[in-house]
This record gives structure tokens, sequence and C-alpha cells, in this order.
């Protein structure tokens, strides 16, 4: 009777443990549909300040406390960046996007994915940077074969002021 | 919340019964969460710091190493790691039960808010733990997590360059983060267990070891899971990759897939809203508290016997302030106490022979004083009739608190002293006596039917004196839900107490407050 007790409480713990032993990998979750790819546009990048820097006039100095007394006043703030990602000839994503920091003085971020069906697209970018009205600082115009669940990774080198695809 | 709160109560009653009837109460493993949960805690601990003999701490060798674990030296190291995983998994169903019991008991308010406040970290602990774990591996499913983990770190303002740039094909994927993970999936599981310390501070005798059987079964069953089916990684992570299809453990990462679903900022604000309702329950509303225990130093000896049983650990025994020749009195901490009345049933004071000008005790409790229940035993006894006069003692928490007629109802059957039951009886004010409390494995006030039981049988101080007839007390423990069993049974004793014949009433010996016996104490430490 002990024995018949004994082995139903085992039964039961197993059956609880096997239960949570089960759902520890499964059901699998998919991120994106089958046969599509990420494209993903990413980097980080400060553009200029915003404006020149300027020599203060001796009086300008003298005004400031000693601690703080400078020859130049800079501007810290840096200016937004414009971004723009067409897909095969279709604008899939335009934006100026904002300097970081509480001063707006670090560099604009940016980390967007684009889901696309597996296959040959033709990706172009763009970006303005300098304090231009229209038209591009640097841009790079690609087609690439996306393969299924490929991350396919647009970056920005600042160093050389390319796009790198990989 | 009330509702919520008896509605999930129903719920357990109906898993907790069929539970105490296969385990017995004191096997039941619901009854055994908090327990269980520190005994799932040493083994991931131990199998942990086996694998890490293993585990190669680099990111481009962890993987390896950890396939070597779970293929090569799979009888053991790899049986070590399904122990790992389990074993933290269940901590996370024990967690969620055992949160979700405690609410449903009502164990969150009042002083109980401490333990409850303490168990919010511990949520976030073990989820710090258990995704940092994760990670270590460097399969596809870590590659996941790591992207999706940093994606929402990344929405929080606090980085200036989003971290989940580490985890693409950027080139900036250095291991400097991956020595953070490792040393992470350390710290913070110690952190951990520092908090589960203090998360049980303020419980007397708290239950961290399972009763031996049942930690063996589940010793056995974790073993025939990990030959069942074993651990094993989900391919080598490779960021020019989307982690597509991976096996998510449900119990750490439910939220990841959320992440896509709703996005991270609605993810940060579930998480908030949750840890700030939590944080605020034992407050919404706060629970009505009677008065704390109070000592009276003319009856107090100093013995110690309330501070033992007091679930609280509100009772201290502090040197002597009176002149009475004893070294100490008992102190009770009114931030603790919940005048659940047990320190009453404990004290040798305690006792109803005395005259009521006299009944006084070392400690009592100033809404619902020791003479005041006599009084009520007296008065409702005095409505019995009939063969068979049964009266029922009965805690406010279990089956027989809505009873009228013949039933005086306390706040934990322990409040009443076992010389109550005596005095019942051998002034013939009934004919029998049913004690009801709580469920056996779900006591209100923890130790209330333990120490009723134990004091019953002789086991603790005080004793129930050797003359009490014992086939005239029934104790029937029922929760609020299982009415009509209590009915039942009450009515089978009440027959079996009408067929027996005349009590042979010997006149009470005036009864002397009982001194410490050195050695009954002895036996009952030897028993606890
Ligand atoms: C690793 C996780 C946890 C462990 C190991 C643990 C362990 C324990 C233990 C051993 C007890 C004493 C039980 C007894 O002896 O009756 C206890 C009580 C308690 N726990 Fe936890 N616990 C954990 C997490 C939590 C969480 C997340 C909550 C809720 C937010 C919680 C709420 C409570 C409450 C309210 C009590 C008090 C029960 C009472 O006063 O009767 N615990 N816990
Ligand atoms: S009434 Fe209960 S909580 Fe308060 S001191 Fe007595 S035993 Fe402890
Ligand atoms: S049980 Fe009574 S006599 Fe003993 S220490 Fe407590 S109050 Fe004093």
């Amino acid at each position: 009777m002990k024995a018949v007790r004994l082995t139903g409480q085992f039964i039961v713990i197993v059956a609880l443990f096997a239960g949570v032993a089960a759902l520890s990998d499964w059901p699998t979750w998919g991120q994106i549909p089958k046969g599509t790819g990420v494209v993903m546009l990413t980097f980080v990048h400060g553009a200029d300040r915003k404006g020149e820097c300027r020599r203060l006039t001796p009086e300008e100095i003298a005004k400031l406390p000693p601690n703080m007394r400078r020859v130049k006043d800079c501007p810290r703030g840096r200016r937004a960046i414009y971004v723009e990602l067409d897909v095969d000839g279709r604008g899939v994503y335009q934006a100026s996007l904002q300097p970081t920091g509480i001063a707006g003085d670090g560099p604009s971020r940016v980390y967007q994915r684009f889901v696309l069906p597996a296959g040959k697209h033709d990706l172009a970018v763009r970006l303005r940077d300098t304090a231009r009205a229209d038209g591009f600082d640097h841009q790079r115009r690609d087609s690439v074969e996306l393969a299924p669940d490929q991350m396919l990774v647009i970056d920005y080198r600042p160093e050389s002021g390319s796009f790198v695809f990989r | 919340m009330n509702v919520i709160r008896k509605v999930l109560r129903a719920g357990f009653e109906l898993i907790e019964r069929p539970f105490d009837r296969l385990f017995s109460p004191s096997l039941n493993p619901l009854a055994q969460l908090g327990a269980l949960g520190f005994f799932f805690f040493w083994i991931v601990a131990v199998s942990g710091i086996y694998l890490f003999i293993f585990f190669d701490t680099g990111i481009d060798r962890a993987y390896q190493s950890v396939e070597y674990i779970s293929r090569d030296q799979w009888f053991h190291a790899g049986v070590m790691r399904s122990f790992h995983r389990y074993a933290s998994d269940l901590m996370v169903v024990m967690v969620a039960v055992h949160l979700l019991r405690e609410f449903s008991l009502d164990h969150y308010r009042g002083v109980r808010w401490f333990s409850w406040f303490t168990g919010l970290p511990i949520i976030w602990l073990l989820y710090v733990s258990g995704i940092t774990g994760y990670w270590l591996v460097w399969d596809k499913l870590a590659q996941f997590v790591a992207l999706v983990s940093s994606e929402l770190l990344d929405w929080l303002p606090i980085f200036g360059e989003p971290i989940a740039r580490n985890f693409i094909a950027t080139g900036t994927l250095t291991s400097r983060f991956f020595s953070l993970m490792v040393f992470m999936h350390v710290a913070v599981p110690l952190f951990l267990l520092f908090i589960m310390w203090v998360h049980i501070l303020r419980i007397s005798r708290p239950k961290v070891n399972p009763p031996r059987t049942l930690a063996l079964m589940s010793l056995a069953a974790l073993l025939a899971v990990s030959i069942w089916r074993p651990a094993l990684s989900q391919g080598p992570a490779d960021l020019a990759k989307v982690p597509n299809n991976v096996g998510l453990d449900w119990f750490y990462l439910p939220l990841y897939p959320l992440t896509e679903l709703w996005g991270n900022g609605a993810v940060w604000a579930f998480l908030g809203a949750f840890s700030l309702m939590i944080a605020l329950m034992p407050w919404l509303p706060p629970l009505r508290r009677a008065r704390a225990a109070v000592i009276d130093l003319d009856h107090c000896n100093g013995c110690a016997r309330c501070a033992e049983d007091c679930p609280y650990e509100a009772i201290r025994l502090v040197p002597r302030t009176d002149k009475l020749p004893f070294p100490t009195q008992a102190e009770v901490n009114p931030t603790l106490c919940v005048s659940c009345g047990i320190c009453v049933g404990s004290c040798p004071s305690s006792t109803p022979f005395r005259r009521t000008d006299e009944l006084k005790t070392g400690i009592d409790l100033p809404e619902y004083s020791l003479r005041e229940l006599r009084e009520r035993v007296m008065d409702t006894a005095a409505g019995l009739s009939g063969p068979g006069r049964v009266l029922v003692l009965a805690c406010e928490h279990g089956a027989a608190a809505g009873r009228l007629g013949d039933t005086v109802v306390m706040p934990c059957v322990a409040m009443a002293p076992p010389s109550l039951i005596d005095f019942i009886l051998s002034r013939d004010l009934a004919d029998g006596v049913v004690v009801a409390g709580c469920a056996e494995s779900a006591c209100y006030n923890r130790l209330g039917v333990q120490w009723t039981e134990q004091r019953f049988a002789a086991e603790r101080d005080p004793y129930l004196r050797a003359r009490v007839p014992r086939e005239r007390i029934a104790m029937v423990w029922a929760s609020a839900l299982a009415a009509s069993r209590a009915e039942t049974e009450i009515a089978e004793f009440a027959e079996r107490v009408a067929a027996m014949p005349p009590k042979r009433l010997r006149s009470p010996l005036p009864v002397s407050s009982p001194t410490r016996q050195p050695k009954a104490l002895e036996t009952e430490r030897g028993a606890t």
C-alpha cells in the first residue's frame, strides 16, 4: 500500500517536472516569417557642431567668473542628421535624427529593422550631416541578394565617410 | 482584490485537497513551496559550480565547451546541465505558485508585508539570473536573448551607443559584454540568495528544507527527466543571421516575444506596472489589525514558551525590569504581532480554572482576552442541550468560523490553552469538544495546527493533561471552503459522544500555575 502511494506521488512529480522540461525549449518562436530576411539600418554618427566657434572679446572674458574664462565660445549642440533608405526604388525610411545627450552634443543614432522577402533587392541609403538644405553628403546604392534568415547590416563608417553593407 | 483572492483560494482548494490525500498534508508540495524554492536553489548552485569546471568563459569557445559538456560528457556534466536548467525553471514555477498561494491565503498584508515586499526583488534577481544564464551558451537562443535584451535596454535612455549593435554583424562584437554576463551570472544568484535569506528573516521557523522523502523524489524525478530530455544547445550563434525559430524557455523568456508584438516600451510599462502593483499590494487595502498582544509582568515568569510558539518572531525575552525573581521576561514587538493569540495558548499562566477576578495571564490580547474567551465558552455552553452536547472551538479562518450556536470563534485555535479543554470537560460544560481549524497544510497562522496537535499529544508545552478523555475531543482541519465536510465530521462526532456513557466527573483539582518542567522541555526541543 505504501509502495503504491509512493509510486503515485513519484508519478505526479515526474509528470510535473516533465511538463516543465518540455516548456523549457518548446514551442519555438519565429521572429520573422519563413522565407524572409532582415535589413538592419544601424549606425552611430555625430553631425558637425551647430555653429562656428567665436573668439570672445577681452571685455566678455573679463565678465566671466575667473575659473570659467576661455578665449573661444563654441556652441556644443550638434545638428540633426537626415537619413533615407530606399528598397527597390521605394522610400521605406526617412528620418531626421536628433543628437543624443542632454546638451544635444552626443551623436545621432539609428537602429531600424526591415523585414524583406528573400531574394534580390536594390538598396539605396543617403545621409546628410552638414548644414546644406538639400542633396546628400554620403550615399550608397547597391543591389544585394538576401538569403532567408539573413541579417544584412547597413552600417556607416564616420572615419571613411562611407556606408558598409554586410 | 477580495473577489480575486476568493476565486484563487477556491482554485487552490481544488488542487491542494487531492494533493493532501495523495501526499499527506505534511508532504504536500503545495505546502512546501518556499522550502522547495530553497531546495531547487541549492541544486542550481551545485550543478552550476560543476558546469563551471568545464565551461570556457571566452566568447569564441563558450559554445564548444558547452557542446563538450552535453555530448562528450553527457553522462555527468550533461546531466548536470539538465539539472541546472530544469531546477531553475522549477524555481520560476515555484515562485509563481508560491506568490499566488500566499496571496490567496491573504498572507501579504499586515505584518506579512515584509515577506511579500522582499519577494519582488527576488523575482527580478531570479529573472536576471536565468536570462544571463541563457546568454552564456552562445548558441542561437543566446543570440536571440542577447539581441532582444539589449534592444530592450536600449529603449531606456541610459546608453550612449545602442548596445544591441554588439550583437549584429557590425564588427563591434567584443568579449567585454560577454565577460560581464559571466560575472553577472555568478554575482546575481549570490545576491538572490542573500535576499532569499532576508525574505524569511521575520518568519519564525521558516520551512527551508523540504521533507526528505519529497527531496529524494524530486531528485529522482529530475534525474529521470534529464535523461529523457537532456537540455541541449540550439546551434552556434551566427551574427550574420536572424536567430529565427528558436525554442524559448517559456518560464524565463515569456516577455521576449512580446517585445516584438507590443514593442519595448509596452514591455517596460508592463514590468513597471507589475512591480508597482506587487510593491503596493500590502496596503491596497491594508489589513485591519487588532491591537498587539500585551504582557502582564505579574503573571510572566519568563518561561519563553510564548516566544517559541509565536509564528511571527514578535516576542523576545529581555532582562527582567521588575523585582520578580526571574532572570527574563517576555516583550512583544507590536509591529510584528498579528494578534493571533497563539502565545495566549502557550502561556502556562493561562488557566481558566482561576476565579474570574483572577483570570489574568502572562500574555493576552487586549481586544480578545482570555477572560472573554472563557466567558464566551461558558455562555455558549449554557445554550447546549440534549445528549451529546458538543462545543466547537473554531478558528476564524477555518471551516467552522461561520457556525452559529454552539461555536466559539477565535483568531486561531492555538489561542485556546489546552487547560481550556480540560476546563470544559471537567466542569461538565459540554460532553465533547471539537477543535476546528484551517486545513492542515494551509494554516492561516502557519503553525497553529501544528502546535495544537503537539500540545494535545503531550509533545509540546503546555500539555493537555493526561486526565482529559481524548475520545471526547475531535480535531477538524478544514478550510473555509470545506464547510460541509467539517459539518459532517462535527455531526458524526456529536453522535459518537451521545452514545458514550456519562462522564465520570472528578472534581477538578485546584490548578496552581504549572511551573516549567525542564524534562518536558527537553523532549519538546528534541522533537522540533
Ligand atoms: C526564490 C524565491 C522564493 C523563495 C525561496 C521563498 C521562500 C519562502 C519561504 C521558505 C517562506 C516561509 C514559508 C513557511 O515556512 O511557511 C516564505 C514565505 C513567504 N513568501 Fe516567499 N519565497 C520566494 C519568493 C517569494 C515571492 C516572489 C513572493 C511574493 C511576492 C513571496 C511571498 C512570501 C510571503 C508573503 C511569505 C510569508 C508567508 C507567511 O508569513 O505565512 N515569496 N517564502
Ligand atoms: S498574538 Fe500571535 S503574533 Fe502576536 S505575539 Fe502572540 S503569537 Fe505572536
Ligand atoms: S509564556 Fe507567559 S510566562 Fe512564559 S514568557 Fe511568555 S508571557 Fe511569560
